[in-house]
């Protein structure tokens, strides 16, 4: 399992190629990735990140080990960025290895809802108007309840 | 204790973080202990729906008892991923 929170920009095809290269047990590997997205008008300037430091690492081990405990998997990775960052950026991966790919496809939908409202990261889009923390949306935190 | 403010609690009250000096026995009594002091702290703790609380870098909630509780961190629902 490896967690990394960090400001720098991370390469996602080495990270993939990294991580799968490992076990041959694994016969699954499957890879998520967030962008940050322009808004509908196209004027989205920055998204600004901040995070909780020392929490955010505590969280995301906690998520990533409850992963670990329903689903029989191999690895896991989470790399999440914080700082500024521009329409089109990476923000995040996550990638699972697994003999089989149903728990690897579950177990990254499973930490991609989690990651989502349980790791302390608040973004906020900086516009020629202005700038507004992203709300958090009703049904993200409904999605925890179906694991 | 430390006290951490993040996103737009930070920027209401105007700081991230402070040493507060307290006996307040949970964080609900807390909130009302900085909700008295300022504008600003009322302004950020009107609505406690609209907020999240770390004990110790663990989420809990308003009902909790701040005994032995060394870092205390307020901040709206988060938005990772």
């Amino acid at each position: 399992m490896r967690i990394v929170v960090q400001e720098e920009a991370f390469d996602l095809g080495a990270e993939a190629n990294a991580f799968a290269a490992k076990d041959a047990a694994n016969g699954a590997i499957v890879t998520f990735t967030g962008v940050v997205r322009d808004l509908a008008a196209g004027d989205l300037d920055v998204m600004e990140i901040e995070h909780y430091p020392g929490m955010t690492e505590r969280a995301l081990t906690k998520i990533a080990e409850e992963a670990q405990s329903r689903w029989s998997l191999g690895d896991v990775l989470v790399i999440h960025r914080h700082g500024r960052l521009a329409p089109g950026d990476r923000i995040m991966m996550v990638a699972t290895a697994a003999p089989h790919r149903k728990d690897a496809f579950d177990a990254a939908e499973f930490l991609m809802d989690y990651l989502k409202s349980r790791a302390p990261f608040w973004k906020k889009e900086i516009t020629s108007d202005g700038a507004d923390w992203v709300a958090a949306k009703d049904e993200d935190e409904d999605a925890l309840t179906r694991w | 204790m430390d006290v951490l403010y993040f996103a737009w609690v930070r920027e209401r009250i105007g700081l991230p973080k402070e040493r507060v000096e307290t006996e307040a026995a949970t964080v609900s009594d807390l909130v009302a202990e900085l909700s008295a002091r300022e504008d600003r702290y009322a302004a950020a703790f009107a609505d406690l729906s609209a907020l999240r609380v770390a004990l110790d870098q663990e989420l809990s909630d308003f009902d909790a008892p701040l005994a032995g509780v060394r870092e205390v961190a307020f901040f709206p629902p988060m938005t990772g991923g």
